[in-house]
């Protein structure tokens, strides 16, 4: 187990080196620099952005920027962002938390709502409350969130009044009225991405379920005279689980990159809205700096989610 | 009316003989506009009228909150390091100009005691220097004095390169000097008409010297205050999120009385344009939004019923379509649209003409742009007094094909006019955006009846307004026949926007197409009209050599104009705030406030 830790911990070296020189180069091969709004200002001489780029070293060849960028990262140094000469860490930590309450609390009331109907609609297949999940849950599998979203804001603040459709980070307040300012924000995202999340996830487990409830050792317990509902929730749910598990996992990484679509329609300060204006804006260092952690993120959860699947399922072994 | 009788005119009322309410209706139904009148009698020393802004609260504070709404949120507060309009913004919450433009384009004092005049003494004769009286008794938000040397210091922050200052252009020419503690004297190299450049506007804003001296230069990033700004302005800083939100409160040493009406601002960003119109305009959630890039039709659905409506104030930014001087299929030394060459047919005035009557400017107008487009003739639109009278556009598909016949273009079986084997045959491109495509499609209808193929070309945003040397699809290569884009013009002065049609300015490889002239049209008189202008103190004369230069770019057909595209904002009913085609949106936040 330990060696077959350490060998797959080496590997990550080159994989990871691997990802950031294709992502490195493919950003610098992309055309325009964070200064394009200079170019169109004819209040702007064309000295002042060339000396911007010297500044910022942007003119040097592209392997010297990335043994550059390389090296400062290994020393924990992301850089600043060109376009607000903000650190990149310090930008990212100020959006991690947003992002960490609306995601993850998306992927949280996405699983509580898939993991029981799942379940439940394995248990009693082409019923009728299983027909309905099923219809739910294509809908809310096939719908873009930029679709739900609009819908929502549509439906919930322009026809009802009823929530604000601009997410603010930042509510000044105490108390119960605070909390609620916040959770009242939080409602609309929250519920688009978890629509998606416990669709998808509905199917996930309902299928998972559907496999193991026909095995024989579920027949024998019933044979046994077991209640229906610890055959279920001790022997039936706790297998299945196995593949789900696996899926959580590796959906983790996701919850901190953020939703790029959700957050930039309901204006959630989260991760996913600051790489999709730093890619607006060609700011290569928080760009490197988001894709970067993230494929790290899932890289590391990959390994994560095989060594719980061992953990779960004995019959695999390491080597 | 000659100039002679003009300034006749203008010396009776100086003279007492004629009222100056008088002479400034006279200009006004000659069709000049009263900030032009109002600028000739400045000139000639009369006294002006100080322009008196409408404000109604009696006190200071109790306004309660300020909610603004930007779809791209402010990424910096140091005004120097401003990239886009939305770092501007943000910035002159906290910092101040000496003098901000008004809708008119004339200066309104900030920190300036009075703006310069000659009668004041503050205009040199020559042109060459520039004296401004500071206001006395503003302080910065940490109660440090503002002085003189807080101007001598932004000057010299933004004017080293080693700090990397986007306003660097506008202070490396010039030489300031400390008179006494409240005034300064900025010199020119050489005559400059245009003398409100440097510490007014958007790229204006003073700084304090004793927070930002020790990181003036290649330190310049680690200054704390970057991020946590301490200007004079009428709100003070409370926290800030690039690309998120700025929050401010009152000032309540603000060296204006009974200002600022509003407890605390704040400016959130992110999200898209028609979003943050609704929030406005419709649930009444926040109470300003920038820049409304959304089409007209929406807008007028927004407000009927609404809680705000669509503040639309004139600037000079144009949607033209350029004609392309030079042959943009000919490979000349690695480049095409090299100056060096002919094009084939534009160069002949009969195609060029008919091109213009077949450009529906009524209908691109109507269908597409509503009242954030408004159809016009002229290159130079704005303020009023550089707006050419001369000039006129038409729609006229008969007059065009005639002019053709008449030229000797002839229809070839297929339809399409050709003369000598040279087919009139263009690419017109234009960059991916739904009302250009729109657009596209008008005017290649109109062409197809006068016997033009057009062949329509868009290229991605990101793309076509970047400056990569190495991508030929940028719109200052110009590698195709025409090609139709805004340009703006953000300065009440037309010098910088007119220079685009210099003979030295011609884009090419050489300058890596970062030179300003993309249609390559290069004009004599033009160039030498220009030279005049750039050294012609005299503001009324001034104005007429930028006209000329306008009905020569016109009459040329250099460019077509299509449609002026003015600044748009949402604004709630009950929020007073005037807008300026010329500043930043905030440029008179401290007379924002609150009806009812």
């Amino acid at each position: 187990m330990s060696k077959y830790l350490v060998r797959r911990l080496l590997i990550l070296i080159p994989v990871l080196a691997g990802i950031s020189l294709v992502l490195f180069t493919i950003l610098a091969l992309a055309p325009g620099d964070p200064f394009e709004e200079l170019a169109t200002n004819p209040n702007v001489p064309p000295e002042v952005r060339a000396n911007l780029r010297t500044q910022f070293g942007l003119d040097d060849p592209i392997p010297v920027r990335y043994v550059r960028w390389f090296t400062s990262m290994m020393k924990g140094d992301w850089g600043f962002s060109f376009v607000s000469r903000v650190d990149v860490a310090t930008l990212i930590l100020q959006r991690l938390p947003t992002t960490l309450l609306v995601v993850g609390s998306a992927q949280l009331l996405g699983l509580l709502i898939a993991l029981p109907i799942g379940v439940y609609s394995a248990c009693r297949p082409y019923s009728l409350v299983d027909q309905i999940a099923t219809t739910l849950a294509f809908i809310g599998f096939s719908l873009p969130s930029f679709f739900t979203g609009l819908l929502f804001i549509l439906l919930f603040s322009i026809y009802l009044d009823w929530l604000p459709f601009i997410y603010r980070a930042d509510i000044s307040g105490t108390g119960l009225p605070w909390l609620w300012a916040h959770v009242k924000q939080a409602i609309m995202p929250v519920g688009v991405l978890a629509l998606l999340q416990g669709a998808s996830m509905t199917r996930f487990m309902r299928s998972a379920v559907l496999d193991v409830i026909r095995l024989d050792y579920v027949n024998t317990a019933r044979a046994k005279g077991l209640a229906e509902r610890i055959i279920i929730v001790k022997h039936v749910v706790r297998n299945a689980l196995i593949p789900v598990v696996t899926l959580i996992a590796l959906q983790i990484p996701g919850i901190f990159a953020g939703a790029l679509i959700t957050e930039q329609i309901f204006r959630v300060p989260g991760i996913g809205s600051l790489l999709i204006s730093s890619i607006l804006a060609n700011d290569t260092p928080v760009i490197m700096a988001i894709t970067f952690v993230f494929s790290c993120l899932v890289v590391v959860f990959n390994l994560v989610a095989d060594l719980v699947y061992g953990w779960l399922d004995p019959r695999i072994s390491y080597r | 009316m000659e100039e002679r009788e003009l300034r006749s005119m203008i010396a009776q009322v100086k003279a007492g003989r004629m009222s100056r309410r008088h002479f400034v209706q006279a200009m006004v139904g000659l069709g000049l506009t009263a900030p032009l009148a109002g600028q000739m009698l400045a000139s000639a020393g009369v006294a002006q009228a100080q322009p008196k802004m409408m404000y109604k609260p009696t006190k200071r504070g109790g306004g309660g909150a300020l909610k603004t709404l930007w779809w791209q949120g402010a990424t910096l507060l140091n005004p120097h390091f401003a990239v886009g309009t939305k770092d501007q913004d943000g910035s002159r919450i906290f910092y101040e100009p000496l003098a901000s433009w008004d809708p008119d384009g004339t200066l309104v004092p900030v920190l300036a005691a009075e703006t310069p005049s000659a009668q004041n003494g503050g205009l040199s004769k020559d042109g060459r220097s520039v004296t401004w009286r500071l206001k006395k008794g503003v302080v910065w938000h940490d109660g440090k004095p503002f002085t003189a040397d807080d101007c001598l210091f932004t000057w010299e922050y933004a004017a080293d390169p080693a700090t990397a200052s986007v306003s660097g252009g506008t202070y490396k020419d010039v030489k300031v000097d400390k008179v006494d503690s409240h005034t300064i004297k900025v010199t020119f190299a050489k005559p400059t008409p245009f003398w409100a450049d440097a510490f007014c506007g958007v790229r204006g804003m003073i700084i304090p010297k004793h927070l930002f001296e020790a990181f003036k230069g290649a330190k310049s990033r680690e200054a704390p205050t970057n991020l946590k700004p301490v200007g004079t302005g009428p709100y003070r800083f409370v926290d800030f999120k690039p690309g998120d939100v700025v929050r401010g409160e009152l000032n309540p040493t603000y060296h204006m009385p009974n200002q600022p009406h509003f407890d605390t601002i704040e400016m959130k960003g992110g999200g898209d344009a028609v979003s943050a119109a609704r929030a406005v305009i419709q649930t009444g959630e926040f109470d300003y939004a920038w820049n409304m890039q959304v089409e007209d039709e929406i807008l007028k659905r927004m407000e009927q019923g609404g809680k705000g409506k669509a503040n639309i104030v004139a600037g000079g930014n144009i949607e033209h379509i350029q004609l392309n001087n030079t042959d943009p299929w000919k490979d000349v030394d690695g480049e095409r649209s090299s100056a060096k060459t002919k094009h084939p047919f534009l160069l002949d005035a009969a195609v060029r003409q008919a091109l213009n009557l077949l450009v529906d400017r009524g209908s691109v107008q109507e269908q597409i742009y509503g009242r954030t487009g408004v159809a016009t003739a002229n290159f130079l639109n704005a303020p009023s007094r550089f707006h050419s009278k001369n000039t006129k556009w038409e729609f006229n598909v008969d007059k065009a094909n005639q002019i053709l016949d008449a030229a000797g273009w002839k229809r070839g079986s297929d339809g399409i006019r050709a003369k000598d084997g040279v087919k009139l045959k263009m690419v017109y491109q234009t960059s991916i955006n739904a009302p250009r495509q729109k657009n596209q499609a008008i005017v290649k209808q109109a062409a197809a009846k006068a016997g033009i193929e057009l062949e329509i070309k868009s290229v991605t945003a990101s793309v076509y307004f970047s400056s990569d040397v190495a991508n030929p699809d940028t719109y200052t290569h110009f590698y195709t026949d025409i090609q139709m884009y805004t340009t703006t013009m953000t300065q009440p002065d037309p010098e910088l926007f007119m220079n685009q049609f210099t003979s030295w300015e011609v884009a090419s490889k050489d300058n890596k197409w970062q030179g300003r002239n993309i249609t390559r049209w290069r004009n004599e008189e033009y160039d030498k009209i220009y030279r005049a202008a750039e050294a012609e103190m005299d503001p009324v004369k001034r104005a007429a050599l930028f006209i000329k230069m306008n009905d020569l770019v016109i009459h040329n057909v250099v460019v077509i104009p299509v449609v002026q595209r003015p600044r748009v904002a949402a604004v709630s009913n009950r929020l007073r705030a005037e807008q300026s085609g010329w500043d930043s949106d905030f440029w008179s936040l401290q007379n924002w406030y609150r009806e009812g």
